[in-house]
Protein backbone atom coordinates (compact mmCIF):
# COMPACT_ATOMS: atom_id res chain seq x y z
CA UNK A 1 0.00 0.00 0.00
CA UNK A 2 2.98 2.29 0.62
CA UNK A 3 6.30 2.41 -1.73
CA UNK A 4 9.17 4.24 -0.80
CA UNK A 5 11.62 3.80 -3.86
CA UNK A 6 15.55 4.96 -4.09
CA UNK A 7 14.38 8.37 -1.81
CA UNK A 8 17.16 10.56 -1.21
CA UNK A 9 16.96 13.36 1.16
CA UNK A 10 20.41 16.18 1.89
CA UNK A 11 19.38 18.88 3.91
CA UNK A 12 21.63 22.24 3.27
CA UNK A 13 22.81 20.81 0.38
CA UNK A 14 26.31 22.94 -0.36
CA UNK A 15 26.72 24.34 2.77
CA UNK A 16 29.14 23.24 6.08
CA UNK A 17 25.81 21.59 7.55
CA UNK A 18 25.46 19.79 4.37
CA UNK A 19 23.63 15.77 5.38
CA UNK A 20 22.32 13.29 3.52
CA UNK A 21 19.54 11.72 5.90
CA UNK A 22 18.54 9.39 3.58
CA UNK A 23 20.23 7.74 0.62
CA UNK A 24 18.91 5.42 -1.66
CA UNK A 25 15.90 4.29 0.54
CA UNK A 26 13.40 1.51 -0.39
CA UNK A 27 10.35 0.17 1.78
CA UNK A 28 7.03 -1.44 0.65
CA UNK A 29 4.35 -1.82 3.53
CA UNK A 30 1.69 -4.28 2.85
CA UNK A 31 -2.38 -3.50 3.65
CA UNK A 32 -2.92 -3.78 7.46
CA UNK A 33 0.86 -3.86 8.41
CA UNK A 34 1.97 -2.23 11.86
CA UNK A 35 5.46 -1.85 11.51
CA UNK A 36 7.81 -0.73 13.91
CA UNK A 37 11.51 1.35 13.60
CA UNK A 38 13.87 1.59 15.39
CA UNK A 39 17.54 2.87 14.73
CA UNK A 40 20.50 5.26 16.25
CA UNK A 41 20.44 8.86 16.60
CA UNK A 42 20.27 10.28 13.37
CA UNK A 43 19.68 6.95 11.53
CA UNK A 44 16.76 8.80 9.17
CA UNK A 45 13.70 7.51 11.07
CA UNK A 46 11.76 11.12 11.78
CA UNK A 47 13.20 12.12 7.75
CA UNK A 48 11.82 8.86 6.74
CA UNK A 49 8.60 9.40 8.22
CA UNK A 50 8.59 13.25 7.05
CA UNK A 51 9.15 12.68 3.48
CA UNK A 52 5.81 10.08 3.52
CA UNK A 53 4.29 13.30 5.72
CA UNK A 54 5.33 15.80 2.72
CA UNK A 55 6.52 18.18 5.72
CA UNK A 56 9.16 19.38 2.58
CA UNK A 57 9.65 17.63 -0.67
CA UNK A 58 12.14 14.61 -1.36
CA UNK A 59 15.23 15.23 -3.42
CA UNK A 60 15.22 11.85 -5.57
CA UNK A 61 12.51 8.93 -5.41
CA UNK A 62 8.80 8.05 -5.25
CA UNK A 63 6.16 7.85 -2.85
CA UNK A 64 3.10 5.97 -3.72
CA UNK A 65 0.05 5.29 -1.39
CA UNK A 66 -2.38 3.17 -2.15
CA UNK A 67 -1.01 3.67 -6.04
CA UNK A 68 -1.30 7.16 -5.68
CA UNK A 69 2.04 9.08 -6.89
CA UNK A 70 2.32 11.72 -3.85
CA UNK A 71 5.31 12.44 -4.22
CA UNK A 72 5.03 16.16 -5.44
CA UNK A 73 1.75 16.33 -3.52
CA UNK A 74 2.23 19.31 -0.79
CA UNK A 75 1.89 18.20 2.93
CA UNK A 76 -1.57 19.51 3.44
CA UNK A 77 -2.92 17.41 0.79
CA UNK A 78 -1.73 14.27 1.66
CA UNK A 79 -2.96 15.16 5.20
CA UNK A 80 -6.02 12.95 3.52
CA UNK A 81 -4.06 9.71 3.59
CA UNK A 82 -2.40 10.33 6.74
CA UNK A 83 -2.91 10.10 10.59
CA UNK A 84 0.16 11.41 12.36
CA UNK A 85 0.96 11.41 15.93
CA UNK A 86 4.57 13.19 17.24
CA UNK A 87 7.19 13.13 19.86
CA UNK A 88 6.16 16.25 21.22
CA UNK A 89 2.94 15.98 22.60
CA UNK A 90 2.54 19.84 22.35
CA UNK A 91 2.53 19.01 18.29
CA UNK A 92 -0.40 17.37 17.62
CA UNK A 93 -3.19 19.44 19.05
CA UNK A 94 -3.92 23.14 18.81
CA UNK A 95 -3.37 24.18 22.76
CA UNK A 96 -5.95 27.37 22.38
CA UNK A 97 -8.84 25.50 21.21
CA UNK A 98 -11.10 22.76 22.52
CA UNK A 99 -10.91 19.65 22.80
CA UNK A 100 -14.29 19.31 20.72
CA UNK A 101 -13.25 21.87 18.32
CA UNK A 102 -9.83 19.82 17.67
CA UNK A 103 -11.91 16.67 16.87
CA UNK A 104 -13.83 18.44 14.66
CA UNK A 105 -10.56 19.93 12.67
CA UNK A 106 -9.28 16.12 12.51
CA UNK A 107 -13.13 14.85 11.82
CA UNK A 108 -12.92 17.11 8.14
CA UNK A 109 -9.30 15.67 7.56
CA UNK A 110 -8.87 15.55 3.55
CA UNK A 111 -12.56 17.07 3.27
CA UNK A 112 -12.99 20.59 1.65
CA UNK A 113 -14.07 23.33 4.41
CA UNK A 114 -16.77 25.32 3.61
CA UNK A 115 -18.43 27.62 5.77
CA UNK A 116 -20.76 25.13 6.95
CA UNK A 117 -20.80 24.99 11.03
CA UNK A 118 -17.85 24.35 12.18
CA UNK A 119 -18.79 21.45 14.53
CA UNK A 120 -22.00 19.95 14.79
CA UNK A 121 -24.27 18.83 18.05
CA UNK A 122 -24.83 15.08 15.55
CA UNK A 123 -20.50 14.96 15.41
CA UNK A 124 -20.61 16.19 19.51
CA UNK A 125 -22.58 13.05 20.28
CA UNK A 126 -20.07 10.49 18.03
CA UNK A 127 -16.76 12.77 20.43
CA UNK A 128 -18.54 12.13 22.84
CA UNK A 129 -18.68 8.37 22.51
CA UNK A 130 -15.41 8.00 20.85
CA UNK A 131 -13.84 10.51 24.11
CA UNK A 132 -15.34 7.40 25.95
CA UNK A 133 -13.06 4.80 24.75
CA UNK A 134 -10.05 6.52 26.08
CA UNK A 135 -10.91 5.73 29.52
CA UNK A 136 -9.12 9.16 30.65
CA UNK A 137 -12.76 11.00 31.29
CA UNK A 138 -11.91 13.59 28.62
CA UNK A 139 -15.59 12.85 27.37
CA UNK A 140 -16.97 15.36 30.57
CA UNK A 141 -14.58 17.84 29.58
CA UNK A 142 -14.94 18.46 25.64
CA UNK A 143 -15.07 22.28 25.98
CA UNK A 144 -11.89 22.26 27.39
CA UNK A 145 -8.75 24.12 25.93
CA UNK A 146 -6.74 21.05 25.07
CA UNK A 147 -3.28 23.48 26.32
CA UNK A 148 -4.75 22.26 30.26
CA UNK A 149 -4.30 18.53 29.33
CA UNK A 150 -1.10 16.36 30.62
CA UNK A 151 1.21 15.17 27.90
CA UNK A 152 -0.45 11.78 28.19
CA UNK A 153 -3.72 12.91 27.69
CA UNK A 154 -2.74 15.18 24.62
CA UNK A 155 -1.15 12.00 23.05
CA UNK A 156 -4.40 10.11 23.35
CA UNK A 157 -5.87 12.72 22.18
CA UNK A 158 -3.71 13.12 19.16
CA UNK A 159 -4.08 9.70 18.44
CA UNK A 160 -7.96 9.37 18.55
CA UNK A 161 -7.54 12.55 15.84
CA UNK A 162 -5.27 10.86 13.85
CA UNK A 163 -7.89 7.86 13.64
CA UNK A 164 -11.00 9.37 13.90
CA UNK A 165 -11.30 9.23 9.84
CA UNK A 166 -10.00 6.01 9.09
CA UNK A 167 -6.19 6.79 7.98
CA UNK A 168 -4.82 4.67 4.93
CA UNK A 169 -1.75 5.15 7.18
CA UNK A 170 -0.50 5.73 10.43
CA UNK A 171 2.85 7.53 11.55
CA UNK A 172 3.92 7.46 14.85
CA UNK A 173 6.77 9.14 15.59
CA UNK A 174 8.39 8.15 19.06
CA UNK A 175 5.16 9.48 20.47
CA UNK A 176 5.28 8.27 24.14
CA UNK A 177 9.31 8.57 24.63
CA UNK A 178 8.41 12.55 25.98
CA UNK A 179 6.32 10.62 28.74
CA UNK A 180 6.66 9.10 31.93
CA UNK A 181 7.17 5.06 31.53
CA UNK A 182 3.56 4.56 33.01
CA UNK A 183 1.36 7.25 30.99
CA UNK A 184 3.84 5.67 27.96
CA UNK A 185 2.70 2.18 28.47
CA UNK A 186 -1.21 3.43 28.40
CA UNK A 187 -0.91 5.82 25.52
CA UNK A 188 1.12 2.47 24.11
CA UNK A 189 -2.08 0.48 24.69
CA UNK A 190 -4.16 3.03 23.25
CA UNK A 191 -2.20 2.85 19.85
CA UNK A 192 -2.25 -0.80 19.73
CA UNK A 193 -6.33 -0.86 20.37
CA UNK A 194 -7.34 1.63 18.38
CA UNK A 195 -4.81 0.15 14.84
CA UNK A 196 -6.55 -3.12 16.18
CA UNK A 197 -10.09 -1.67 16.05
CA UNK A 198 -9.53 -0.45 12.48
CA UNK A 199 -6.79 -2.81 11.31
CA UNK A 200 -4.75 0.11 10.30
CA UNK A 201 -1.20 0.30 8.55
CA UNK A 202 1.12 1.77 10.92
CA UNK A 203 4.88 3.05 10.87
CA UNK A 204 6.13 3.49 14.43
CA UNK A 205 9.19 4.54 15.28
CA UNK A 206 10.41 3.99 18.97
CA UNK A 207 13.37 3.77 20.98
CA UNK A 208 12.46 1.42 23.25
CA UNK A 209 13.44 -2.35 21.54
CA UNK A 210 11.60 -4.35 23.61
CA UNK A 211 8.28 -2.18 22.38
CA UNK A 212 9.55 -2.31 18.88
CA UNK A 213 9.64 -6.81 19.59
CA UNK A 214 6.55 -6.53 21.29
CA UNK A 215 4.30 -4.36 18.94
CA UNK A 216 3.47 -5.06 15.00
CA UNK A 217 4.03 -8.07 13.22
CA UNK A 218 7.05 -6.40 11.24
CA UNK A 219 10.63 -4.33 12.51
CA UNK A 220 13.11 -2.49 10.80
CA UNK A 221 16.36 -1.07 11.87
CA UNK A 222 17.42 2.01 10.03
CA UNK A 223 21.13 3.19 9.77
CA UNK A 224 22.56 5.58 7.60
CA UNK A 225 19.50 7.30 6.04
CA UNK A 226 18.79 3.40 4.73
CA UNK A 227 16.92 0.54 5.73
CA UNK A 228 19.65 -2.48 7.18
CA UNK A 229 17.70 -5.10 8.80
CA UNK A 230 13.64 -6.22 7.78
CA UNK A 231 12.28 -8.79 9.45
CA UNK A 232 8.62 -10.14 10.50
CA UNK A 233 6.60 -12.86 11.53
CA UNK A 234 7.55 -15.51 13.61
CA UNK A 235 11.14 -14.28 13.02
CA UNK A 236 10.29 -11.30 14.32
CA UNK A 237 8.50 -12.48 17.32
CA UNK A 238 11.32 -14.35 18.63
CA UNK A 239 13.78 -11.10 18.44
CA UNK A 240 15.56 -10.71 21.56
CA UNK A 241 16.90 -7.24 22.82
CA UNK A 242 20.62 -8.46 22.62
CA UNK A 243 19.63 -9.70 19.20
CA UNK A 244 18.80 -6.36 17.69
CA UNK A 245 21.92 -4.97 19.50
CA UNK A 246 24.13 -7.67 17.72
CA UNK A 247 22.57 -6.59 14.42
CA UNK A 248 23.41 -2.89 15.20
CA UNK A 249 27.06 -3.34 16.22
CA UNK A 250 27.49 -5.81 12.81
CA UNK A 251 25.96 -2.98 10.56
CA UNK A 252 27.55 0.12 12.48
CA UNK A 253 30.95 -1.66 12.68
CA UNK A 254 30.70 -0.74 16.31
CA UNK A 255 29.15 -0.16 19.33
CA UNK A 256 25.98 0.85 19.80
CA UNK A 257 26.04 4.41 19.57
CA UNK A 258 22.54 5.63 21.22
CA UNK A 259 22.42 5.63 25.14
CA UNK A 260 18.77 6.34 25.02
CA UNK A 261 18.22 2.91 23.01
CA UNK A 262 20.86 1.36 25.91
CA UNK A 263 18.75 2.39 28.40
CA UNK A 264 16.21 -0.23 27.69
CA UNK B 1 -7.35 71.87 34.55
CA UNK B 2 -11.15 72.27 34.13
CA UNK B 3 -12.68 69.15 35.00
CA UNK B 4 -15.40 70.08 33.25
CA UNK B 5 -13.44 70.41 29.55
CA UNK B 6 -12.50 67.11 30.60
CA UNK B 7 -15.83 65.49 30.93
CA UNK B 8 -16.93 67.65 27.69
CA UNK B 9 -14.01 66.11 25.72
CA UNK B 10 -15.42 62.11 26.82
CA UNK B 11 -18.66 61.71 24.30
CA UNK B 12 -15.41 62.70 21.40
CA UNK B 13 -12.91 60.32 23.10
CA UNK B 14 -15.66 57.43 22.90
CA UNK B 15 -15.95 57.77 19.32
CA UNK B 16 -12.99 57.64 18.54
CA UNK B 17 -12.13 54.63 20.45
CA UNK B 18 -15.17 52.72 19.35
CA UNK B 19 -14.00 53.71 15.12
CA UNK B 20 -10.42 52.70 16.49
CA UNK B 21 -12.38 49.43 18.32
CA UNK B 22 -13.14 48.31 14.78
CA UNK B 23 -9.60 48.73 13.47
CA UNK B 24 -8.36 46.96 16.73
CA UNK B 25 -10.75 43.97 16.16
CA UNK B 26 -9.17 43.78 12.53
CA UNK B 27 -5.44 43.74 14.15
CA UNK B 28 -6.72 40.88 16.96
CA UNK B 29 -7.69 38.29 13.99
CA UNK B 30 -4.14 38.67 12.82
CA UNK B 31 -1.82 39.66 16.04
CA UNK B 32 -4.21 36.88 18.19
CA UNK B 33 -5.99 34.83 15.87
CA UNK B 34 -3.26 33.86 13.32
CA UNK B 35 -0.64 34.67 15.52
CA UNK B 36 1.34 37.48 12.62
CA UNK B 37 2.23 40.92 13.12
CA UNK B 38 1.04 42.70 10.29
CA UNK B 39 2.27 46.19 9.25
CA UNK B 40 0.22 46.20 6.46
CA UNK B 41 -2.46 48.09 8.63
CA UNK B 42 -0.45 51.53 9.21
CA UNK B 43 -1.12 52.11 5.67
CA UNK B 44 -4.41 50.32 5.00
CA UNK B 45 -5.70 52.71 7.97
CA UNK B 46 -5.03 55.60 5.63
CA UNK B 47 -6.55 53.92 1.99
CA UNK B 48 -9.81 53.30 3.68
CA UNK B 49 -10.44 56.94 4.48
CA UNK B 50 -8.92 58.02 1.04
CA UNK B 51 -10.94 55.87 -1.02
CA UNK B 52 -14.09 56.70 1.18
CA UNK B 53 -13.67 60.13 1.02
CA UNK B 54 -12.93 60.68 -2.51
CA UNK B 55 -15.59 58.01 -3.69
CA UNK B 56 -18.05 60.37 -1.85
CA UNK B 57 -16.76 63.62 -3.12
CA UNK B 58 -17.51 62.39 -6.67
CA UNK B 59 -20.81 61.70 -5.52
CA UNK B 60 -21.26 58.00 -4.85
CA UNK B 61 -23.48 57.18 -1.65
CA UNK B 62 -21.94 56.82 1.58
CA UNK B 63 -22.55 52.66 1.96
CA UNK B 64 -20.75 51.99 -1.68
CA UNK B 65 -17.52 53.74 -0.79
CA UNK B 66 -17.38 52.27 2.53
CA UNK B 67 -17.68 49.10 0.88
CA UNK B 68 -15.28 49.68 -1.99
CA UNK B 69 -12.70 51.06 1.22
CA UNK B 70 -13.16 47.55 2.66
CA UNK B 71 -12.64 46.00 -1.10
CA UNK B 72 -9.55 47.97 -1.50
CA UNK B 73 -8.23 46.78 2.19
CA UNK B 74 -8.57 43.23 1.32
CA UNK B 75 -6.90 43.90 -1.63
CA UNK B 76 -3.95 45.44 0.26
CA UNK B 77 -3.86 42.42 2.75
CA UNK B 78 -3.85 39.85 -0.29
CA UNK B 79 -0.88 41.30 -1.86
CA UNK B 80 1.10 41.34 1.89
CA UNK B 81 -0.23 37.49 2.19
CA UNK B 82 1.17 36.11 -1.03
CA UNK B 83 4.20 38.45 -0.05
CA UNK B 84 4.73 36.62 3.01
CA UNK B 85 3.41 32.48 1.78
CA UNK B 86 4.14 32.46 -1.70
CA UNK B 87 7.40 34.41 -1.66
CA UNK B 88 8.45 33.59 1.51
CA UNK B 89 9.27 37.33 2.96
CA UNK B 90 8.74 36.95 7.21
CA UNK B 91 5.24 38.48 7.67
CA UNK B 92 6.37 41.36 9.39
CA UNK B 93 9.00 42.79 6.54
CA UNK B 94 5.71 41.70 4.25
CA UNK B 95 3.63 44.33 6.16
CA UNK B 96 6.09 46.89 5.91
CA UNK B 97 6.44 46.52 1.95
CA UNK B 98 3.32 46.76 1.16
CA UNK B 99 2.73 49.99 3.51
CA UNK B 100 5.40 51.86 2.10
CA UNK B 101 3.59 51.23 -1.38
CA UNK B 102 0.74 51.89 0.08
CA UNK B 103 1.78 55.52 0.79
CA UNK B 104 2.38 56.00 -2.81
CA UNK B 105 -1.03 54.88 -3.69
CA UNK B 106 -2.70 56.44 -1.15
CA UNK B 107 -1.32 59.98 -1.93
CA UNK B 108 -2.25 58.93 -6.12
CA UNK B 109 -5.93 57.94 -4.55
CA UNK B 110 -6.38 61.39 -2.62
CA UNK B 111 -5.27 63.16 -6.11
CA UNK B 112 -1.82 63.68 -5.14
CA UNK B 113 -2.72 65.98 -1.93
CA UNK B 114 -1.77 65.33 1.67
CA UNK B 115 -5.12 65.52 2.59
CA UNK B 116 -8.77 66.08 1.37
CA UNK B 117 -11.33 67.51 3.51
CA UNK B 118 -15.31 66.60 3.56
CA UNK B 119 -17.82 68.73 4.09
CA UNK B 120 -20.38 67.58 6.97
CA UNK B 121 -22.47 69.73 5.61
CA UNK B 122 -22.47 69.20 2.23
CA UNK B 123 -22.25 65.39 2.33
CA UNK B 124 -24.52 63.02 3.76
CA UNK B 125 -21.59 60.95 6.42
CA UNK B 126 -22.60 58.59 8.58
CA UNK B 127 -20.38 59.57 11.26
CA UNK B 128 -19.03 62.71 12.24
CA UNK B 129 -17.34 64.92 14.97
CA UNK B 130 -20.73 66.91 14.85
CA UNK B 131 -22.90 64.30 15.47
CA UNK B 132 -21.82 63.68 19.31
CA UNK B 133 -24.60 65.59 20.34
CA UNK B 134 -27.56 67.58 19.30
CA UNK B 135 -28.15 65.25 17.00
CA UNK B 136 -31.51 62.72 16.92
CA UNK B 137 -30.14 60.11 18.80
CA UNK B 138 -30.34 57.67 15.84
CA UNK B 139 -27.58 59.64 14.57
CA UNK B 140 -25.50 60.04 17.42
CA UNK B 141 -21.99 58.87 16.03
CA UNK B 142 -21.39 56.24 19.00
CA UNK B 143 -24.76 54.64 18.53
CA UNK B 144 -24.45 54.49 14.74
CA UNK B 145 -20.70 53.13 15.38
CA UNK B 146 -21.94 50.41 18.34
CA UNK B 147 -24.30 49.14 16.22
CA UNK B 148 -21.63 48.81 13.67
CA UNK B 149 -19.36 46.91 15.73
CA UNK B 150 -22.36 44.32 17.14
CA UNK B 151 -23.07 43.32 13.12
CA UNK B 152 -19.18 43.12 12.51
CA UNK B 153 -19.11 40.86 16.12
CA UNK B 154 -21.65 38.82 15.56
CA UNK B 155 -21.03 38.37 11.59
CA UNK B 156 -17.26 37.28 12.96
CA UNK B 157 -18.31 35.08 15.60
CA UNK B 158 -20.71 33.06 13.18
CA UNK B 159 -17.62 33.16 10.41
CA UNK B 160 -14.59 31.61 13.31
CA UNK B 161 -17.46 29.29 13.99
CA UNK B 162 -17.23 27.50 10.56
CA UNK B 163 -15.15 24.78 9.24
CA UNK B 164 -13.43 27.59 6.98
CA UNK B 165 -13.18 30.00 10.34
CA UNK B 166 -12.01 26.92 12.85
CA UNK B 167 -9.03 26.53 10.20
CA UNK B 168 -7.76 29.78 10.31
CA UNK B 169 -7.89 29.35 14.14
CA UNK B 170 -5.71 26.43 13.93
CA UNK B 171 -3.42 27.84 11.89
CA UNK B 172 -2.76 30.85 14.34
CA UNK B 173 -2.62 28.19 17.00
CA UNK B 174 -0.54 25.43 15.59
CA UNK B 175 0.03 25.12 11.99
CA UNK B 176 2.10 21.78 12.35
CA UNK B 177 -0.77 20.35 13.78
CA UNK B 178 -3.16 22.33 10.92
CA UNK B 179 -1.26 21.06 8.09
CA UNK B 180 -1.55 17.25 9.60
CA UNK B 181 -5.41 17.76 9.88
CA UNK B 182 -5.46 18.53 5.76
CA UNK B 183 -5.47 22.68 6.40
CA UNK B 184 -3.88 24.77 3.93
CA UNK B 185 -2.15 27.13 6.35
CA UNK B 186 -0.68 29.25 3.80
CA UNK B 187 -4.03 30.22 2.55
CA UNK B 188 -5.72 30.38 5.93
CA UNK B 189 -2.99 33.22 6.47
CA UNK B 190 -4.00 34.85 3.45
CA UNK B 191 -7.74 34.95 4.33
CA UNK B 192 -6.97 36.14 7.76
CA UNK B 193 -4.86 38.80 6.43
CA UNK B 194 -7.73 39.86 3.61
CA UNK B 195 -10.03 40.43 6.30
CA UNK B 196 -8.20 41.66 9.16
CA UNK B 197 -6.93 44.97 6.24
CA UNK B 198 -10.79 45.22 4.57
CA UNK B 199 -12.14 45.74 8.33
CA UNK B 200 -9.20 47.82 8.99
CA UNK B 201 -9.89 49.94 5.66
CA UNK B 202 -13.77 50.38 6.46
CA UNK B 203 -12.80 51.76 10.28
CA UNK B 204 -10.44 54.35 7.99
CA UNK B 205 -13.48 55.20 6.10
CA UNK B 206 -15.46 55.95 9.12
CA UNK B 207 -12.43 57.56 10.48
CA UNK B 208 -11.76 60.31 7.93
CA UNK B 209 -15.86 61.25 7.75
CA UNK B 210 -15.46 61.54 11.57
CA UNK B 211 -12.60 63.74 11.37
CA UNK B 212 -13.93 65.59 7.91
CA UNK B 213 -11.03 65.09 5.88
CA UNK B 214 -8.85 61.99 4.46
CA UNK B 215 -5.56 61.91 5.27
CA UNK B 216 -2.22 60.18 4.10
CA UNK B 217 -0.72 60.27 7.32
CA UNK B 218 -3.44 58.91 9.00
CA UNK B 219 -2.52 55.40 9.66
CA UNK B 220 1.22 56.31 10.77
CA UNK B 221 1.33 54.06 14.24
CA UNK B 222 -1.63 52.41 13.63
CA UNK B 223 -0.67 49.18 14.39
CA UNK B 224 0.38 50.54 17.83
CA UNK B 225 -3.09 51.72 19.00
CA UNK B 226 -4.52 48.49 17.72
CA UNK B 227 -1.99 46.55 19.31
CA UNK B 228 -2.61 48.60 22.58
CA UNK B 229 -6.44 48.19 22.27
CA UNK B 230 -5.80 44.28 21.99
CA UNK B 231 -3.66 44.52 25.44
CA UNK B 232 -5.79 46.69 27.59
CA UNK B 233 -8.58 44.20 26.91
CA UNK B 234 -6.69 41.33 27.21
CA UNK B 235 -5.31 42.58 30.86
CA UNK B 236 -8.59 43.93 31.93
CA UNK B 237 -11.41 41.44 30.65
CA UNK B 238 -9.32 38.72 29.68
CA UNK B 239 -9.53 37.11 33.26
CA UNK B 240 -13.20 36.91 32.64
CA UNK B 241 -14.43 33.32 31.18
CA UNK B 242 -16.49 34.86 28.25
CA UNK B 243 -16.63 33.57 24.51
CA UNK B 244 -15.27 34.67 21.24
CA UNK B 245 -18.12 37.41 20.87
CA UNK B 246 -17.51 38.75 24.25
CA UNK B 247 -13.56 38.77 23.18
CA UNK B 248 -13.82 40.49 20.44
CA UNK B 249 -15.81 43.28 21.57
CA UNK B 250 -14.02 43.68 24.73
CA UNK B 251 -11.18 44.68 21.69
CA UNK B 252 -12.91 47.26 21.48
CA UNK B 253 -13.69 48.45 25.45
CA UNK B 254 -9.83 48.67 24.95
CA UNK B 255 -9.68 51.32 22.21
CA UNK B 256 -13.17 52.82 24.21
CA UNK B 257 -9.92 52.82 27.33
CA UNK B 258 -7.17 53.84 25.61
CA UNK B 259 -9.14 56.98 24.47
CA UNK B 260 -10.18 58.11 27.41
CA UNK B 261 -6.95 57.57 28.94
CA UNK B 262 -5.39 59.82 26.10
CA UNK B 263 -8.07 62.23 26.86
CA UNK B 264 -7.13 61.97 30.52
CA UNK B 265 -3.24 62.93 30.05
CA UNK B 266 -3.82 65.31 27.87
CA UNK B 267 -6.15 66.80 30.02
CA UNK B 268 -3.48 66.13 32.74
CA UNK B 269 -1.40 68.65 30.59
CA UNK B 270 0.78 66.28 27.84
CA UNK B 271 1.80 67.72 24.81
CA UNK B 272 -0.23 65.81 22.32
CA UNK B 273 2.68 65.43 19.91
CA UNK B 274 4.10 63.37 23.11
CA UNK B 275 1.04 60.94 22.91
CA UNK B 276 2.77 58.39 20.55
CA UNK B 277 5.58 58.14 22.58
CA UNK B 278 3.78 57.50 25.27
CA UNK B 279 1.73 55.11 23.22
CA UNK B 280 4.71 53.66 22.16
CA UNK B 281 6.35 52.84 26.01
CA UNK B 282 2.67 51.74 27.16
CA UNK B 283 2.55 48.95 25.10
CA UNK B 284 6.17 47.60 24.94
CA UNK B 285 5.52 47.48 28.31
CA UNK B 286 2.47 45.30 28.09
CA UNK B 287 3.76 43.33 25.21
CA UNK B 288 7.37 42.25 27.69
CA UNK B 289 5.12 41.36 30.58
CA UNK B 290 4.30 37.91 29.44
CA UNK B 291 8.33 37.41 28.38
CA UNK B 292 9.42 38.86 31.84
CA UNK B 293 7.01 36.94 33.70
CA UNK B 294 8.17 33.65 31.64
CA UNK B 295 11.58 34.50 32.36
CA UNK B 296 11.52 35.14 35.90
CA UNK B 297 8.78 34.08 37.59
CA UNK B 298 8.87 29.90 36.62
CA UNK B 299 12.52 29.47 38.84
CA UNK B 300 10.52 30.64 41.47
CA UNK B 301 7.52 28.64 41.45
CA UNK B 302 10.00 25.25 40.38
CA UNK B 303 12.46 25.81 43.59
CA UNK B 304 9.40 26.37 45.86
CA UNK B 305 7.32 23.44 44.05
CA UNK B 306 4.72 25.44 45.21
CA UNK B 307 1.62 26.08 43.18
CA UNK B 308 1.72 26.82 39.50
CA UNK B 309 -0.19 29.12 39.38
CA UNK B 310 2.33 31.37 37.51
N1 LIG C 1 15.05 19.83 8.96
C1 LIG C 1 16.32 19.43 9.03
N2 LIG C 1 17.34 20.27 8.68
C2 LIG C 1 18.61 19.86 8.73
N3 LIG C 1 19.00 18.65 9.12
C3 LIG C 1 18.06 17.77 9.49
C4 LIG C 1 16.68 18.11 9.46
N4 LIG C 1 15.96 17.05 9.88
C5 LIG C 1 16.86 16.08 10.15
N5 LIG C 1 18.12 16.50 9.91
C6 LIG C 1 19.35 15.70 10.05
O1 LIG C 1 19.16 14.51 9.37
C7 LIG C 1 19.69 13.41 10.10
C8 LIG C 1 18.60 12.41 10.35
O2 LIG C 1 17.71 12.95 11.30
P1 LIG C 1 16.41 12.24 11.83
O3 LIG C 1 15.68 13.25 12.63
O4 LIG C 1 15.70 11.60 10.72
O5 LIG C 1 16.99 11.12 12.78
P2 LIG C 1 16.22 10.07 13.67
O6 LIG C 1 16.55 8.73 13.15
O7 LIG C 1 14.82 10.41 13.78
O8 LIG C 1 16.98 10.25 15.04
P3 LIG C 1 16.42 10.41 16.54
O9 LIG C 1 16.41 9.06 17.12
O10 LIG C 1 17.44 11.27 17.18
O11 LIG C 1 15.10 11.05 16.45
C9 LIG C 1 20.27 14.01 11.36
O12 LIG C 1 21.66 14.16 11.17
C10 LIG C 1 19.60 15.33 11.49
O13 LIG C 1 20.45 16.25 12.12
MG1 LIG D 1 13.54 11.27 15.28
Amino acid sequence: MLELKNIHKTFNPGTVNEKTALCGLDLKLNEGDFVTVIGGNGAGKSTMLNAIAGVWFVDEGTITIDGDDVTKLPEHKRAKYLGRVFQDPMNGTAATMQIDENLALAARRGKFRSLKKGITAKEMAYFKERLATLDLGLEERMTTKVGLLSGGQRQALTLLMAALVKPRLLLLDEHTAALDPKTAAKVLETTQRIVDADNITTLMITHNMKDAIAHGNRLIMMHEGRIIYDVSGEEKKNLHVSDLLAKFEEASGGAFANDRMMLN
Amino acid sequence: MNIINLFNALPGACAQGLIWGIMAIGVYITYKILDLADLTVDGTMATGGAVCVMMMISGHSVWLSLLVAFIVGCLAGLVTGVLHTALGIPAILAGILTQLGLYSINLRILDNKANQAINVDKYDLLVSLRYIKDVPFYRNTILVVAVIIALLVAVLYWFFGTELGSAIRATGSNHNMSRAQGINTNAMKVIGLILSNGIVAFASGLYAQYQGFADVNAGRGAIVIGLAAVIIADVIFGKIKGNFAFKLASVSFGAIIYYIVLQIVMWLGLNSNDLKLLSAIIVALFLAIPYIKTKYAPKKVVKKGENADA
